[in-house]
């Protein structure tokens, strides 16, 4: 697709737009879909961007023998996680850079903002930040291959590492949205993104018990509007997995062309696609129980398996 | 000209060591610094000339060594390694005035110094059997001896007595394999050798790969032949680590390029298999010890070994897809794998300086006692933070362009129909996969323990900045980090002509031209500068947005403690802790060694006294492959020593029944 460039910069900017208003509403939609099915009335939807609104007005604060790196972590994790968003195909397949948007400087891109976080929890110098870095670094050293060679699959199957291409050739080959290949890289992916965004089989974003806690011990000593921007980032992250993932097995509805009424039509379709995943992934967090930080290497060796089996799979069928 | 340079470079390092050997103690570490930088300087500029002309360069004198006479000739390939091992020598140069003047000076490591960095330069630019062992054992023989002078401390003993072992049987294995090539090409230069290579007979050709595959693999630290490495880089002086991690590790790659590809021309596809089978496990293994590792220079030096990994992945499957005749994706693969080559030279030389002004520093390498240098040593810490985020391979910094091509040519080679090809860059990809996860485990155990959070000792309060040369040599290395992560289109083409040694010669260019990289015939591209732009102006925008409301200033305030009042430097994580659950998912390949001694009190058996934890990882395949054959070597040396037990009458008996045995034998 040959977009002008301002459409494409259009293309990013409502990206962006969508990625900092809705990954929060993903969250506020997760927690109201747990308080109903608990019989609870819940906060509103909107609640974690007003929590967001209330943070960003106060003061800084900073850890005593914390160093530069405590504030510029939740900057890198921002400037990282939204210059994916703005070069992913998540609305339109020409967003600004999409020429460029390969799957590995994605996957590449998330794991700079987790180990900016992870720094970030180090450079406190307390016990919490460092438990949180260590147990956060592990889960992504194993969610990490995983994710790679599930996106390799893709790449394989599509001949390409340009998402713009995968979701084009998946869009021009319907058949392979049930190929085994994909089904077996869509698990993969799937375990990947409650890791990578900590949601309750890996982690659970709502604790604040010791023993427990993997991303939110890391910030616990995040503040004001620096714990604004952590959190907003990876509410950004979050937006940003479940889009890709509703774009690469399930394409249709995403705008080829730059017009207006294409673009919000993908930007509409997306939304929903995102909701109807977010609703799914909340009603399986209702009915499960964290794992045991242990176990959790168990269910990502999984996935890296389910993830080779797909790249297998590729090359052995035609 | 380029002759005269490249002969000029020698001279220079010759002059560097000999200045280095006969100035009193205060002028003698500057000048041989300067003179080994102009080495360097001249080699670089030889390398860059017959880079960028693609042609070769060749000198032959019948004086320097008797009976055989030398025989330098630089090609592409070998520009690539003269061109890194100089960059590297320049800093290294640079950061020993630093470094010695606070004691390690001493004549012999000032006129050594010199003689290592000569002989890496030289190396690949040796043209004949007789050149390249000299070459190879000057760099063996003084890289030791520069592990040497720290022979007050034990474990250097013990790492140089390792890395003797391992270096002499390596050079006796490639010495072997150019022998029996040699025999039957009927010449000893590798011109008459690579023109007569197609009339070996296959048997031969396979058993001269072979050894010289063992051999220059365990240069490179291939496990199981890199036992030598996590010992004697972390115990050389700094600027050796540098070297050796950062220059000598390329040329057992090198080797097997020129051996393999070059002399050889291309061989069978089971060598190449054999050599993505030593990359893949070295690549798992390295991270994984790396990923383990509290000391830093060790953590350190097994990443060399599992990026020298990558790159044995890359050079094989490079050679297999040549062998199967698929000659722009073994082109694209040998050129991922060269990126990656030079760009780890880069980063661990920058990482390795940088680890050294820490040691020099706090007066410790080890992570558990380090903590707080970013605020004592400020530009130390920022260069180790650059050369960290180029080895994680994150973008924009250097290291992510080559793993970006790596996994490009995995992902083009595929298209190579054949189940044996298949399977390995299978393997290669999972490996590559794995390695990427763990090395950022590491390097953020590396630089949030080491240089974040409070000092856990008051050595490691106590530290100041490195001496400006030091700093200066690590940033000349940082440098390239960030250049070659913007801007891999500068430099990546002119690796197309290296890459041109493959049997089947000059493949038509895998990648296109342009900004960034960009892979020839697909959609594929990455542009690292508007990543970098963009991630910048993201950076901007969101402080910028962070500081439109309140105070510049932040307030201070003491971390949550869990309500406790007091704080100490002590309830930080360590390096051990932070590597603990990895260590417990990988018990099985890591094998640590783990002691709790529990003493209670007197009184009552319900309180304990105290509690003491040991844990330490020892090298699994040391521990099962090498404990066993040193064992044997030294019951041997036991029995031997009751045969010589000193009297004269004894010897004289050997003598005499040796003098019969022969009769009777000859009779």
């Amino acid at each position: 697709m040959n977009a002008s460039p301002l459409a494409s910069a259009g293309v990013s900017a409502i990206q962006l737009a969508a990625a900092v208003t809705g990954g929060p509403l993903i969250y506020g939609l997760m927690a109201k879909v747990r308080a109903r099915a608990e019989g609870r009335a819940g906060a509103p939807v909107r609640q974690p961007l007003l929590d967001l609104r209330k943070l960003a007005a106060k003061e800084h604060i900073h850890a005593r023998d914390s160093s530069a790196v405590l504030p510029l972590a939740p900057l890198v994790l921002i400037a990282s996680t939204a210059t994916a968003v703005a070069i992913a195909p998540l609305i339109s397949t020409g967003p600004a850079l999409g020429r460029t948007a390969d799957v590995f400087v994605i996957v590449f891109l998330l794991l700079l903002g987790s180990v900016a976080v992870a720094l970030g929890g180090l450079d406190t110098g307390t016990a919490f930040g460092g438990m949180g870095a260590s147990r956060a670094m592990t889960i992504g050293a194993l969610a990490e291959p995983a994710l790679l060679v599930a996106v390799f699959a893709l790449s394989l199957q599509a001949g390409t590492s340009n998402l713009p291409g995968i979701i084009s050739a998946t869009l021009a080959h319907p058949q392979w949205t049930a190929s085994p290949e994909r089904v077996l890289a869509l698990a993969a992916l799937v375990i990947v993104v409650f890791a990578e965004a900590g949601r309750i089989p890996v982690d659970n974003p709502s604790t604040h018990l010791e023993l427990t806690m993997i991303h939110e011990a890391m910030v616990l000593e995040y503040a004001g509007p620096e714990l604004a921007l952590v959190t907003l980032g990876q509410a950004m992250r979050l937006a940003l997995l479940l889009s890709l993932l509703a774009n690469l097995f399930f394409p249709w509805g995403i705008a080829v062309t730059a017009s207006v009424p294409r673009l919000l039509a993908g930007l509409a379709v997306l939304g929903a696609k995102t909701a109807a995943i977010a609703v799914v992934i909340a009603a399986v967090e209702v009915s499960t129980a964290k794992l045991r930080l242990f176990r959790v290497p168990e269910i990502l060796s999984a996935a890296f398996v389910l993830a080779i089996l797909a790249v297998v799979t590729g090359l052995v069928m035609p | 000209m380029s002759a005269a340079l490249l002969l000029g470079s020698l001279g220079l390092g010759a002059a560097g060591s000999l200045v280095g050997a006969s100035l009193p103690a205060r002028s003698r570490v500057l000048a041989a610094s300067v003179l080994t930088t102009g080495a360097c300087i001249a080699a670089l500029a030889a390398a860059a000339g017959v880079l960028a002309s693609g042609g070769t360069v060749t000198v032959r004198s019948a004086e320097v060594l008797p009976l055989t006479g030398v025989t330098l000739s630089l090609d592409p390939l070998g520009a690539v390694f003269v061109i890194t091992a100089a960059v590297v020598g320049t800093a290294a140069s640079c950061y020993n005035v630093g470094y010695a003047a606070h004691g390690g000076g001493s004549r012999a490591a000032t006129a050594l110094l010199p003689v290592f960095i000569t002989s890496l330069l030289a190396v690949p630019a040796a043209a004949s059997i007789a050149t390249f062992m000299a070459a190879w054992e000057l760099m063996a023989l003084s890289s030791l001896l520069l592990l040497l002078t720290g022979h007050r401390r034990p474990e250097a003993r013990d790492a140089a007595q390792w890395y003797a072992v391992m270096t002499h049987a390596g050079a006796a294995a490639i010495l072997l394999a150019f022998v029996l090539i040699g025999a039957h090409a009927g010449g000893q230069s590798f011109a008459a050798i690579r023109l007569a290579a197609g009339g070996v007979p296959p048997a031969v050709r396979s058993l001269a790969f072979m050894l010289a595959l063992a051999g220059f693999a365990s240069k490179a630290g291939a496990v199981p032949l890199h036992v030598w490495l996590p010992r004697a880089h972390p115990e050389a002086p700094s600027p050796v680590s540098a070297l050796m991690s950062g220059a000598m590790v390329n040329l057992g790659i090198y080797g097997i390029i020129r051996t393999g590809d070059g002399l050889l021309r291309g061989g069978e596809l089971w060598w190449w298999l054999a050599v993505v089978g030593l990359g893949v496990v070295s690549a798992l293994f390295g991270s994984l010890h790396a990923a383990a590792s509290p000391d830093l220079k060790r953590l350190l030096a097994y990443s060399t070994v599992d990026n020298m990994g990558l790159v044995l992945i890359g050079v094989g499957a490079a050679g297999a897809l040549a062998v199967g005749g698929h000659r722009v994706l073994a082109a694209l693969a040998m050129i991922a794998a060269l990126f990656q080559l030079v760009n780890h030279s880069a980063f661990k030389g920058c990482l390795f300086l940088a680890a050294g002004s820490v040691q020099h520093a706090a007066g410790t390498r080890d992570l558990d006692s380090l903590g707080g240098l970013l605020r004592r040593l400020p530009v130390t810490a920022a260069l180790f933070g650059i050369g960290a985020l180029s080895i994680c391979a994150l973008p924009p910094f250097s290291g992510f362009a080559s793993e970006w091509l790596l996994l490009q040519s995995f992902l083009r080679g595929f298209s190579a129909h054949g189940a044996a090809t298949a399977t390995a860059l299978l393997a290669g990809v999972a490996a590559l996969a794995l390695t990427g996860g763990l090395t950022a485990a590491a390097f953020v155990k590396a630089f949030g323990i080491g240089f974040l959070g409070q000092p856990r000792t008051p050595a490691a309060a106590d530290a100041g900045e490195a001496a400006p040369s030091m700093v200066a040599g690590t940033a000349l290395l940082a440098v390239p980090c960030l250049v070659l992560g913007v801007a891999p289109g500068a430099v990546v083409p002119l690796l197309a002509r290296a890459a041109a040694t493959l049997p089947g010669g000059t493949a038509p260019g895998p990648l296109r031209a342009g900004a960034g990289l960009a892979v020839a015939g697909s959609t594929d591209v990455i542009q690292p500068a508007l990543l970098a732009t963009a991630l910048i102006a993201g950076l901007g925008l969101a402080w910028g947005l962070v500081r439109l409301r309140g105070r510049a200033r932040a307030r201070r305030a003491e971390a949550w403690g869990c309500g406790r009042e007091l704080q100490t430097a002590r309830m930080q994580y360590t390096a051990t802790s932070f590597a603990e659950p990895l260590q417990r998912v990988f018990d099985d390949v890591l094998r640590p060694d783990r002691d709790l001694d529990v003493s209670h009190l007197a009184e009552s058996r319900y309180f304990e006294q105290a509690i003491r934890y040991r844990s330490r990882i020892d090298d699994a395949v040391e521990r099962g492959a090498y404990r066993p054959l040193t064992g044997l070597a030294s019951r041997w040396g036991e029995v031997a020593r009751r045969a010589q037990n000193g009297s004269m009458h004894r010897y004289l008996g050997y003598g005499f029944a040796a003098l019969v045995v022969l009769l009777v034998v000859l009779a």
